[in-house]
């Protein structure tokens, strides 16, 4: 089990999909109520992220979209329309001034994985 | 505490704070601006036209000051000086006292005394508030004129083209930068400026400046009139004297206040540097020997040993509207038995001038118009007496090897002075490298200042700090990111030499971290290149267009690009382009590269749409990957009646054979049937132009934000011989480039240049051409279509979908109208 964010806020742990399904070193887009997360399978490291699928850059629900990777041993995704790159653990953008993004925590439990919301 | 009063902040006045700091010279500094901004930037104060900012400009932040400890008073005009009492008064009335004070007022513009200057409309250049005022101005009107055709006047000049002006610059003498230029080299830089769009109007005296209010025109001496609306003076400087005046301080009767060799006025307590300052008769119009005046100042002020300021090199170099112009030395050849050798190119618009001391062992000075490559090694030549070679004419004829330019940076001695504004040495700037680290021009300026003033040296700077780095061992590396301390070149042979298939299995064996959206898209280009594999095998490591085979456009949604080798397509599949993009409702253009482009498709659509494209003949475009895109083409002898060889069917056979290669940055190509080059082959990275006798081959060209032309490699070949240079050259290139470089580049960046390129693949001078040719005809081999791959495949299909949890699409996605087509919505109306 593990998780990223800070989890002791989360009220609704959300069993989002099989583990399984998500591409290794990559990302998909997780539909919860109306709102679209992205999550990433960071296997090379053994961990999970979540985050807004949005990017405030330019406002298009594209991050899952993103290659993951590291700075410095930051993990980060790097959006593909113009390579704003956002740090997964705070959301903090890594390469401007812009504005940050919203991380969720993630856990895998049973082969699932499960990502914790507040409501 | 010993106090020292600063009169003015302009360049040189903040300058002679930092050097007081960074002496430690142990007074309470006291500054007084007359503008309301701390000091900026005058020598580039023409940038503030094309964007940057105020702050861009500033030497240094108020903060700066107050971190220093410097009292700085901005907006307040000190107005007199009573010596008796070192005292000063400014216009708020405000007294102040000092044990040292420093004129360093500067100059205004000068300004003569024409009827009408008082009109609306007339201006000068000088400060920022200038240069608002003329902005505001500029907005009414359409035609501008700067009086003065020397250095500032043409500074002036570009930056009313900038506001987008017609602009004309009139000049009393009979040549432009009379001070600097003789009069070819004058006229040669005329006829560029004219070739620009500058009007230039020689040997004018003007009357008037006519108008009934404001500027409406200019009345000459000679009868003749110019119709402007707006005028610039830049006629000149006039040194800002009239405080030292009104104070009893000696001043010399043409302006400026008289100093001594240490910058000392009349007055053992009054100093002044800069424009203000008249030194044997001489106003240095420059900040370069401003800031030598200061270095002097400082260090009487700090106790130092004595240091006397002896005169000062008026040297320059500049790019006036993107003409370099380069003066050095005793440019015009006044010393007595001075020999003149002159280079001119009225092809190229350039012109060269040495001039070399009688004896012809030394180089006096010159001038350069066009082309400055040559400044820095020529000026350090000329200031450090450096002997000739025999042939003194070779350094101006048969130029352009970029040797020399090392060369002249080796045979300087480390004294040779590099950055004259900061006075930073060869020697400073070899020590930087060697004891500091330094590695790029970016860290020189860190440690040592040089490059930061007028940022003449930044070339020099370059060529020293690769020097010094050759010089201790080090290789100048260029690793890819901070995952991998290799180059692309390196990397390719890695993966090609250890068979490494996968990017993880690369990480391991050669690489740290967990990768990045920088090496991981350029792994996955190497091992398209090396192994033609399908690319979708690791499609995580993949930018968003190759992961999902389409390009990504506003909205999130795709586009679909089938290829159409040649641009030749028959009715029926037009028809069925037509159909389709119909039925998935896709806005359709056509491409700069003669096919067709559908936009607005869904990424859990492209399956679908790719499916039936596939069912009427169409396959992949890779409109989407680095890759070969088109082979455009004219119609050639076919039809039309000028075409003297088939270059429709040479295009659609070239565009076959290198569909799917995947490259460092894409590719594109082009056949022409005849010289009248219809397919503009000129402008891609690989162009056939047809002859009567066979195929003229082009290379590295490129349309883009920086157009350049192709260079040819070989004429006149048969069609197999130009496919196979044509193999060799793309094998060659994906092989040796950096990551997305296009062609263009990669040979502006080759050493040697199209002489090398064209031994290494028409010669074969490396003894690769063979082995060029086998690698592209394996990877060739292995082309399949990418869609069809994963039309045929439900796992791929299943990949394209917007969530993972749920079938329904993106939510988010929407359309506007727009020429009865759809079209995503502004992505700046948030």
């Amino acid at each position: 089990m593990l998780s990223t964010a800070d989890d002791t806020q989360v009220k609704v742990w959300f069993r989002a999909a099989r583990a399984a399904d998500f591409p290794e070193n990559g990302g998909a887009c997780v539909r919860y109520k109306d709102a679209q997360i992205a999550v990433f399978n960071f296997s090379r490291r053994s961990e999970w992220y979540a985050c807004q699928n949005l990017c405030p850059h330019k406002m298009q629900m594209v991050l899952s979209r993103g290659i993951i990777g590291s700075t410095e041993g930051e993990p980060k995704v790097a959006c593909p329309f113009h390579k704003r790159t956002f740090s997964l653990r705070t959301g903090a953008c890594m390469n401007s001034a812009d504005e940050g993004i919203v991380t969720f925590p993630v856990k895998v439990e049973d082969g699932y994985v499960l990502i914790g919301f507040a409501q | 505490m010993t106090r020292i009063i600063i009169v003015g902040n302009g360049m040189v006045g903040y300058k002679l704070c930092e050097k007081l700091k960074k002496h430690q010279v142990s007074a309470h500094i006291i500054v007084y601006g007359e503008e309301p901004r701390p000091a900026y930037d005058r020598v580039h104060l023409s940038s503030y036209f094309n964007g940057k900012t105020e702050e861009d400009l500033q030497m240094a932040p108020i903060s700066w000051y107050k971190e220093q400890g410097v009292e700085l008073h901005l907006g307040e005009l000190v107005t007199q000086i009573d010596r008796e009492h070192r005292t000063i008064i400014t216009h708020t009335g405000r007294t102040d006292n000092y044990d040292y004070l420093v004129l360093a007022t500067g100059s205004s513009a000068f300004v003569p005394q024409v009827k009408g200057v008082e009109r609306d409309g007339v201006f000068v250049y000088r400060t920022i508030d200038d240069l608002n005022q003329i902005i505001n101005f500029g907005k009414t009107v359409s035609r501008a004129a700067v009086i003065g055709g020397g250095l500032l006047g043409l500074e002036a000049a570009k930056a009313l083209q900038d506001l987008g002006l017609q602009t004309h610059v009139v000049e009393f003498a009979p040549r432009l930068m009379p001070r600097q230029l003789d009069e070819t080299g004058a006229s040669v830089l005329q006829q560029k400026l004219e070739s620009l769009g500058l009007s230039v109007h020689l040997k004018k005296s003007t009357r008037e400046i006519a108008g009934n209010g404001v500027v409406g025109g200019l009345d000459f001496e000679d009868g003749t009139f110019l119709d402007v609306e707006m005028v610039v003076i830049s006629a000149g400087i006039r040194p800002r004297d009239e405080l030292a005046k009104r104070s009893g301080l000696e001043t010399h009767p043409r302006g400026g206040v008289i100093v001594d060799d240490l910058m000392k006025t009349n007055d053992a307590h009054i100093y002044a540097v800069g424009e203000v300052a008249v030194h044997r008769n001489f106003i240095y119009g420059l900040v370069a020997p401003g800031y030598e005046m200061a270095e002097v100042v400082a260090h009487q002020l700090a106790n130092k040993e004595l240091r006397t300021f002896t005169g000062f090199d008026m040297s320059t170099k500049l790019k006036l509207l993107g003409v370099d112009v380069g003066s050095f030395g005793d440019a015009l050849g006044e010393t007595p038995g001075a020999v003149p050798i002159i280079f001119q190119d009225r092809h190229n618009g350039t012109y060269k001038r040495i001039n070399i001391s009688s004896d012809g062992k030394r180089l006096l000075g010159g001038i350069l118009v066009g082309d400055a490559s040559q400044y820095g090694a020529f000026h350090q030549m000329a200031l450090n007496q450096l002997a000739l070679p025999p042939k003194p004419e070779s350094l101006i004829i048969g130029t352009g090897d970029k040797n020399n330019a090392t060369d002249g940076v080796k045979a300087l001695p480390d004294t040779a002075m590099i950055c004259a504004c900061e006075n930073v040495s060869k020697g400073d700037i070899a020590n930087a490298v060697r004891e500091k680290g330094a590695s790029s021009v970016d860290h020189i300026k860190k440690f040592t200042k040089a490059c930061t003033g007028c940022g003449g040296c930044t070339s020099m700077v370059n060529d020293i700090v690769k020097y010094t780095l050759e010089s201790l061992g080090h290789k100048v590396k260029k690793s890819l990111c901070e995952h991998f301390d290799y180059s692309r070149q390196e990397l390719y042979d890695i993966i090609s030499i250890k068979g490494i298939r996968t990017y993880d299995d690369l990480l391991e064996a050669c690489g740290k971290g967990d990768g990045c959206e920088i090496c991981k898209p350029a792994v996955a280009s190497l091992m398209a290149s090396i192994w033609n594999e399908t690319i979708l095998s690791q499609a995580t490591i993949q930018d968003t267009n190759d992961r999902f085979l389409a390009n990504i456009q506003r909205g999130g949604t795709y586009s679909v690009v089938p290829r159409i080798a040649g641009g030749e397509i028959t009715p029926a599949k037009l028809i069925a382009i037509g159909r389709i993009a119909q039925k998935y409702d896709l806005y359709t253009k056509i491409t700069g590269g003669q096919r067709i482009d559908m936009f607005g498709a869904r990424v859990e659509q492209l399956p679908e749409i790719w499916e039936e494209l596939i069912s009427e003949g169409f396959e992949s475009g890779h409109a989407y990957g680095k890759a070969l895109r088109t082979v455009k083409s004219c119609v050639g002898s076919t039809w039309c009646r000028y075409g003297v060889q088939d270059s429709v069917s040479f295009a659609i056979y070239i565009e076959e054979r290198y569909k799917g290669l995947r490259a460092p940055h894409k590719l594109k190509g082009a056949v022409s049937g005849c010289i009248r080059e219809c397919a503009e082959a000129q402008s891609k990275d690989f162009g056939v132009i047809a002859t009567e006798k066979g195929w003229n081959l082009y290379v590295c060209g490129n349309g883009g934000s920086r157009p350049q032309h192709a260079k040819l490699l070989v004429s006149d070949v048969d069609t197999d011989t130009c496919v196979k240079l044509i193999d060799r050259f793309l094998m060659f290139y994906i092989k040796t480039a950096d990551p997305l470089t296009r062609t263009a580049t990669w040979l502006n960046k080759m050493e040697g240049g199209m002489e090398y390129l064209r031994d290494v693949i028409v010669n074969d001078s490396l003894g690769m051409a063979e082995s060029l040719e086998q690698d592209m005809v394996e990877l060739l081999k292995h082309y399949e279509c990418e869609w069809k791959k994963v039309v045929e495949d439900p796992s791929l299909r299943a990949q394209f979908r917007h969530f993972i949890n749920d079938d329904e699409q993106d939510p988010t996605i929407s359309f506007v109208g727009m020429r009865e087509q759809k079209s995503p919505p502004d992505w700046n109306k948030k």
